[in-house]
């Protein structure tokens, strides 16, 4: 295995791109180094991102937005305090991943590039309307983060392709979000279903609102029927069963070890249920 | 396979290591420095009997690569104590029973260590929290939660 240190995401995505063989970015490892000691993925080339200036700093953008970098981990996230007080169901899915120890190093990056449908800040990021800057060979381009996942373990980036900053849009006023995920534990397993919910209220109606399933698919959901189902209400009692039948309604779930089908289509329900109730009333000021 | 030449600080002390890339932060501090403290119950992230800190953040070492080591600070049980008097959380430890095998024991402290130095009157369901990333087969946590909380409260004076 080689392992390089560049100094640009520049010469970073010239080194995946002239690769042979299997290449990793190194952010915080969390995954990788599990991979790799495990045996199912041994990189011929580890291309360590933590030497490129400006991948560990938390920036506002010019209009009012905030720029990531693709080494802040999730203690340092959660350390923002404007961030979270503008984004709390983003820290707050990135915060569930693993442990004080994981927290040190994961990043929100590494948790979309990984390709899991159970990804925990990947709903918040996708509700946010999260955009990824990806450098290539041929230059850079921004993406959408829900186009970003492709099935498990697989995302969209072409060889050669690293994502260089992360962006969350400005949040604005009478705004909130929220994630909640379902595990049968209460700290260290793996979402169950996890559900994410960002909206705008104009006085007590919704306005405007995009909704993420995890878990419940081979990659998040960005559901337009959960966000139909709110848009223009208040959301009371009839909003909150339309939301809960169009999450179900969206799920192509898997049985596994971690709970059925019909018990994921059921809890994702509940949870978008519980998640707009949450994000609406931080939207009213509550606060996170 | 070449190797990579590291310079970190570990406990204070410059050290010097010639690492395989492959080799993880917790296999250096073991096989390269001798310091067998640290210990690898899992070598997957899960149970954080490897926990150092680097840079003054809570890790687990056998999720860090030795080669990421380069120009970083590192502390590990083995800088815990001051020319052999114990740290209060190890006296907690050993006075409240705290541990039978011991092996969880230098990840315990290591990671209730950082929680003190962040915030030194946590609350109980803080400590738990903070330390759900430490697994311990033998002791059943509670004695291992009032040892910490005992420990904060001695040291807050
Ligand atoms: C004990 C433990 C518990 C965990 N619990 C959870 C959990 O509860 N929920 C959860 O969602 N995850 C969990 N994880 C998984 C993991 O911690 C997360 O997915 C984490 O966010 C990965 O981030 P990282 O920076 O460590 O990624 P890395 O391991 O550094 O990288 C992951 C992948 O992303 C790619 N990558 C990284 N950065 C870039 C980039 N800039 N551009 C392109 N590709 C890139 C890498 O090539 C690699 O394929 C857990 C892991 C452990 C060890
Ligand atoms: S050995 Fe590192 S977490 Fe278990
Ligand atoms: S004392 Fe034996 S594992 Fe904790």
């Amino acid at each position: 295995m080689r392992y390089h240190t560049p100094a640009t995401f520049a010469d970073a995505a010239t080194i995946a791109a002239s690769a042979q063989g299997v290449t990793r970015f190194l952010a915080g490892g969390t995954d990788v180094l599990v991979q790799l000691r495990a045996g199912s993925v041994l990189p011929d080339d580890l291309i360590d991102l933590k030497h490129i200036p400006e991948v560990h700093s938390i920036t506002r953008t010019a209009d009012g937005g905030w720029r990531i970098g693709v080494a802040v981990s999730g203690a340092s996230l959660g350390a923002n305090k404007d961030l979270v007080a503008d984004w709390p169901g983003v820290v707050e899915g990135m915060e569930l991943v693993g442990s004080t120890q994981v927290q040190g190093r994961a990043t929100l990056t590494g948790n979309l590039c990984n390709g899991s449908p159970a990804a925990d800040s990947v709903p918040g990021l996708i509700a946010a309307g999260a955009t990824v800057t990806v450098t290539g060979p041929s230059g850079t381009r921004d993406v959408a983060v829900q186009d970003i996942p492709k099935g498990p373990g697989k995302t969209n980036l072409k060889a050669g392709e690293v994502i260089s900053a992360l962006t969350l849009p400005a949040r604005g006023k009478n705004a909130g979000d929220a994630y909640l995920r379902f595990i049968p534990r209460t700290e260290m397993d793996i979402a169950v279903v996890g559900v994410a919910v960002s909206l705008r209220l104009d006085g007590d109606k919704v306005a405007e609102a995009r909704v993420a399933l995890g878990a419940v698919a081979p990659t998040v959901l960005l559901s337009d029927a959960c966000a139909k189902a709110i848009v223009g209400t208040t959301l009371d009692a009839k909003a909150l069963d339309a939301l809960g039948a169009a999450a179900s309604g969206e799920c192509n779930p898997i049985s596994d070890k971690r709970g059925t089908k019909e018990f994921r289509i059921e809890v994702a329900g509940v949870l978008a249920r519980r998640a707009a109730k949450i994000a609406y009333d931080r939207a009213k000021g509550a606060k996170a | 396979m070449s190797k990579i030449h590291v310079t970190t600080t570990v406990n204070g002390d410059t050290v010097e290591f010639l690492a395989d890339p492959r080799e993880t932060l917790l296999d250096c501090l073991r096989d390269k420095l001798g310091l067998t403290g640290s210990k690898e119950g899992c070598g997957t992230g899960d149970c954080g009997a490897c926990s150092v800190t680097v840079d003054g953040v809570l890790v687990s070492s056998c999720l860090v690569l030795g080669v990421e080591a380069q120009g970083k600070s590192v502390t590990t049980i083995e800088g815990m104590d001051k020319d052999g008097e114990l740290h209060p959380l190890q006296r907690h430890f050993v006075e409240k029973a705290a541990l039978q095998c011991g092996f969880c024991t230098p990840g315990f402290l290591v990671a209730a260590k950082a929680l003190l130095d962040k915030n030194p009157d946590p609350t109980e369901t803080e400590v738990r929290y903070w330390l759900a990333g430490n697994l311990c087969r033998c002791t059943g946590y509670d004695k291992i939660v009032r040892a910490v909380m005992d420990a904060a409260a001695e040291m807050r004076g």
